[in-house]
């Protein structure tokens, strides 16, 4: 049993430790908002938060977090209503929308980080993978959820 | 508008997970209370079918019925769009809902297929038709409810109003009388010019949805009792599967059961991850066969062998080219060549099934749901009346999930094995490794030009691996694949005297249908030859497409406009150099400019890429623009960077660490500047992809005298920033 802290609440968990992250959130706990795409983080459709911070959970062992605390996409805001959810659906960013959880956490993070990020901080921080090729309205995104916060 | 506005949620309306922070997940498929349409099957709306298409509600919520999948493209928000226009109903209280490929058994809703970028050009006619009249119906059983003639009601925003007493009545209380009237047998559609809604930029039906993470993608599907399975699929094309040994993995956490197919082995446990890990632990042994030594130094001369042989199919043949190249004041000859791709969706295959006694239900992400139930009935052995398909939210298609239902056969066979709903999700690396690929192909060009520079003698051959050969054996006319020879045996340049041929040189790799298929390559063989023309005869390249095009009107006008809105003749910023190219596809006009610089060191910068198109009409501007956006990245993506290559019979790339794919940091600013004339129907998903590897080449030859012959750029020292 592992004592995860999903989204505020503190919860046990039957999985074993070497678990990666992305898969205890989707089977064990049904958050299904957290997308698989390469398993080795590369595209970060898997992002979440780890104390604040963006993290590819496909690549965390569930079992190297049990003192940590994991927000997800269901637990980022209670009605869509985080200022990055907001900008995302005024630019109307997503396109086939898989990788957009992993792209909207990752931008949180960063706006946590640096309240007005610059276009070189978002290209830094934003290392994504989009295959319907959003880029270009999330920088828009972003910068509008800078407005926002 | 919402999607699910008031709660009730029909099986067909994207499935939507009502997962909760914390934990805790649930389809979003119950069935409505209330009385479903009458005549559909299990599950559909509630409310009054006043035809196929369309379900009103008596709270005049409108439910129109979409036969194409949503992939990102916008299908969902356009093609009930094209409804409303002449149902003239409240577009606040419209949402979509698929149409069921079961009821679709009679073709009564038409293809299901979702590629070529056929969605709307090939369903608007009957959409608005459809629209019509089921306006004329409600209009008819208004008038006979009052006992006026019809001629005295208009319709708007789902009220109908008797004109000469002001009194009114919502499409919500007269939809149940309409439903039982006989449909109009002739009904007059708008002009163009009178759409209200068609060519007003729409918001998309799914955006709030998928800020929240709340579509369930295929991936996400969770149907009580499942079970999880994962697969491992000859790594050699063609290779069989010999044997495994079951007891070493038996005794692994969470391992229930292993399914042997021909080509595959799958493991089912409880857990993805437990699956996983037992299938990477099983020992396999593959019956690599016939293909066990092929590599690309083979598939290379097989293709060169196609360049130089005596024989091919002859695709057209106008003037005499042979003639014309003999007396020309120069020739140029060059070849070129593009590599296998793969689609690398975001959302890996994935199928979930169930196998009942009397029933077959899957859920998939997939282009064509007609598709996915005839491959789950042969699968399971049924009749395919018993089989019943959701279509999820699909994670990218690209053409991937369409004519290739490999996933849901695999997902059926398992879950017939294992008497438990499944879902059968595979690794980035399967997908990589077992894709349908864009086929290999090369060119070789031969061009005379007279003493002006003007191209007067074009000769293309071209060989490579046909799709059609291997999907729809039928269509393949004396040795001719129309989809290979796209944008090359109809070309819009006026060449006094041209000849194209095809030599087909099939592989043992499987291939498919890539965003543009064989537009990506022929665009960019055809447009930098024509720059390699153009630089030869002294031309501008620009110029000498504008000659080319005289006669043409309509593609000139697009010439134009790309080359106005980018500047095309004056000096671009210091250091960055333009290149062009044109290229029309799926009935659409495209003309790109790209702007790029090289540095010394063989950096490459993209810096921005403008796109004139006409697809006749636009439905929603803004989806427009999102398609082209798309289009050019998924092109400017394989230019820069990618190939599929075959060692020993299988893929070499596994993953997108060897299978790289452009971020953020990259992107290019895109200008998309629509110029719809009218009078036809174009596509939009993929007809911005084909012009942007010449574009981008043509202007890497402006910068640096290297001319791009071959993709990717990165095997030329590139490397893009």
């Amino acid at each position: 049993m592992l004592r995860l802290d999903i989204n505020g609440r503190e919860q046990e968990v039957d999985a074993d430790p070497d678990t990666p992250l992305l898969w205890v959130l989707r089977d064990t706990l049904g958050l299904t908002g957290t997308k698989y795409g390469c398993g080795i983080a590369q595209c970060g459709a898997c992002t979440v938060h780890l104390d604040g911070a963006a993290v590819r959970s496909c690549s965390v062992p569930a079992g190297a977090v049990a003192a940590r605390k994991i927000v997800t996409i269901e637990g980022l805001s209670a009605e869509g209503n985080h200022p990055v959810q907001k900008a995302w659906l005024e630019v109307e960013v997503p396109q086939c929308g898989y990788c957009q959880v992993g792209m909207m956490m990752a931008a949180a993070a960063l706006l946590k980080q640096k309240p007005k990020p610059s276009d070189g901080d978002i290209d830094d921080a934003i290392t994504n993978i989009c295959r319907c090729g959003t880029y270009t309205r999330i920088r828009e995104a972003i910068h509008l959820a800078a407005t926002k916060a | 508008m919402t999607l699910l506005a008031n709660g009730t949620i029909s099986r067909r309306l994207f499935l939507v997970s009502s997962a909760v922070a914390g934990g805790g997940l649930m389809l979003g498929v119950g069935i409505p209370d209330g009385a479903r349409a009458a005549g559909d099957s299990e599950g559909a709306a509630v409310g009054a079918k006043v035809n196929n298409w369309i379900i009103i509600q008596p709270d005049n919520t409108i439910i129109v019925r979409i036969a194409r999948s949503e992939m990102g493209q916008g299908s969902f928000t356009a093609l009930p769009m094209l409804v409303c226009e002449e149902l003239e109903c409240d577009w606040s209280k419209v949402k979509g809902e698929y149409a069921s490929a079961t009821d679709n058994l009679d073709n009564s809703f038409g293809s299901m297929s979702t590629g070529g970028s056929r969605a709307i050009r090939d369903s608007q006619e009957m959409l608005r038709k459809a629209g019509a009249s089921a306006r004329e119906m409600l209009l008819a059983a208004a008038a006979q409810k009052w006992g006026v003639p019809r001629a005295e009601l208009t319709a708007a925003n789902s009220v109908i109003t008797h004109i000469p007493t002001g009194r009114t009545m919502t499409y919500g209380e007269i939809a149940a009388a309409a439903a039982k009237l006989a449909p109009p047998t002739e009904v007059k559609l708008k002009d163009p010019s009178e759409w209200k809604l068609v060519g007003k930029a729409q918001a998309r039906f799914d955006t709030a949805d998928k800020v929240m993470a709340k579509p369930v993608y295929g991936i996400d599907v969770r149907v009580p009792g499942m079970l999880y399975a994962t697969i491992a699929q000859c790594p050699v094309f063609g290779g069989k599967l010999e044997r495994y040994d079951e007891a070493k993995i038996k005794m692994m956490p969470g391992v229930r059961q292993v399914v042997p197919m021909s080509d595959a082995v799958a493991v089912v446990g409880d857990s993805y991850w437990q699956a996983r890990q037992a299938l990477a632990a099983l020992p396999i042994t593959w019956d690599e066969g016939a293909n066990a030594k092929l590599d690309d130094a083979a598939i290379q001369e097989m293709l060169r062998g196609g360049l130089a042989a005596a024989d091919a199919a002859v695709a057209a043949n106008e003037g005499d080219t042979k003639a014309a190249l003999s007396k020309a004041a120069k020739v140029v000859e060059a070849e070129y060549s593009a590599p296998f791709l793969a689609h690398a969706t975001m959302e890996p295959m994935n199928c979930t099934a169930h196998v009942m006694p009397d029933k077959v239900e899957v859920w998939a992400p997939s282009q064509n749901a007609q598709a996915t139930l005839a491959e789950a009935a042969k699968a399971a052995g049924v009749d395919p009346k018993k089989v019943e398909v959701h279509i999820t939210m699909l994670g990218g298609g690209f053409g991937r999930r369409g004519a290739f239902q490999d996933f849901v056969r695999q997902a059926v066979t398992i879950a017939k094995a294992v008497d438990k709903p499944v879902k059968l999700l595979w690794s980035r690396e399967e997908d990589m490794h077992h894709d349908f690929y864009r086929p290999v192909s090369m060119a070789k060009f031969t061009a005379g030009l007279d003493a002006s520079g003007m191209p007067i003698a074009w000769q293309t051959r071209v060989a490579g691996q046909s799709i059609l050969a291997a999907v729809r054996p039928n269509e393949v006319k004396n040795g001719l694949d129309k989809n290979f020879l796209e944008g090359l045996a109809e070309i819009p340049y006026a060449f006094p005297n041209r000849f194209v041929d095809y030599a087909m040189r099939n592989t043992p790799v499987p291939v498919g249908f890539w965003r543009s298929v064989n537009n990506s390559q022929n665009a960019f063989y055809k447009e930098s030859f024509l720059d390699e023309v153009a630089i030869a005869g002294g031309q501008d390249p620009y110029e000498l497409r504008r000659k080319l095009l005289q006669d043409r009107p309509k593609q000139l006008a697009v010439l134009e406009a790309a080359a106005k809105q980018a500047g095309w003749g004056t000096p671009p910023p210091a250091g960055v150099f333009r290149g062009i190219a044109y290229h029309d596809s799926y009935g659409s006009l495209v003309c790109e400019v790209a702007e790029v610089s090289v540095s010394d060191r063989n950096y490459i910068k993209v810096h921005r890429i403008v796109c004139a198109v006409d697809p006749g009409y636009v439905v929603n501007p803004d989806t427009v623009v999102t398609q082209i956006e798309g289009a050019i990245v998924y092109g400017l993506t394989a230019a820069l960077y990618d190939k599929i290559t075959i060692k020993n019979g299988r893929v070499e790339q596994s993953n997108f660490d060897d299978y790289p794919m452009l971020r953020l940091r990259s992107m290019p600013k895109i200008e998309v500047v629509q110029v719809p004339s009218g009078g036809f129907w174009g596509g939009i998903g993929e007809v911005g992809l084909p012009p942007v590897a010449p574009a981008v080449c043509n202007a890497i030859f402006a910068a640096t005298g290297k001319r791009i012959r071959s993709l990717p750029l990165k095997d030329h020292g590139f490397t893009a920033v």
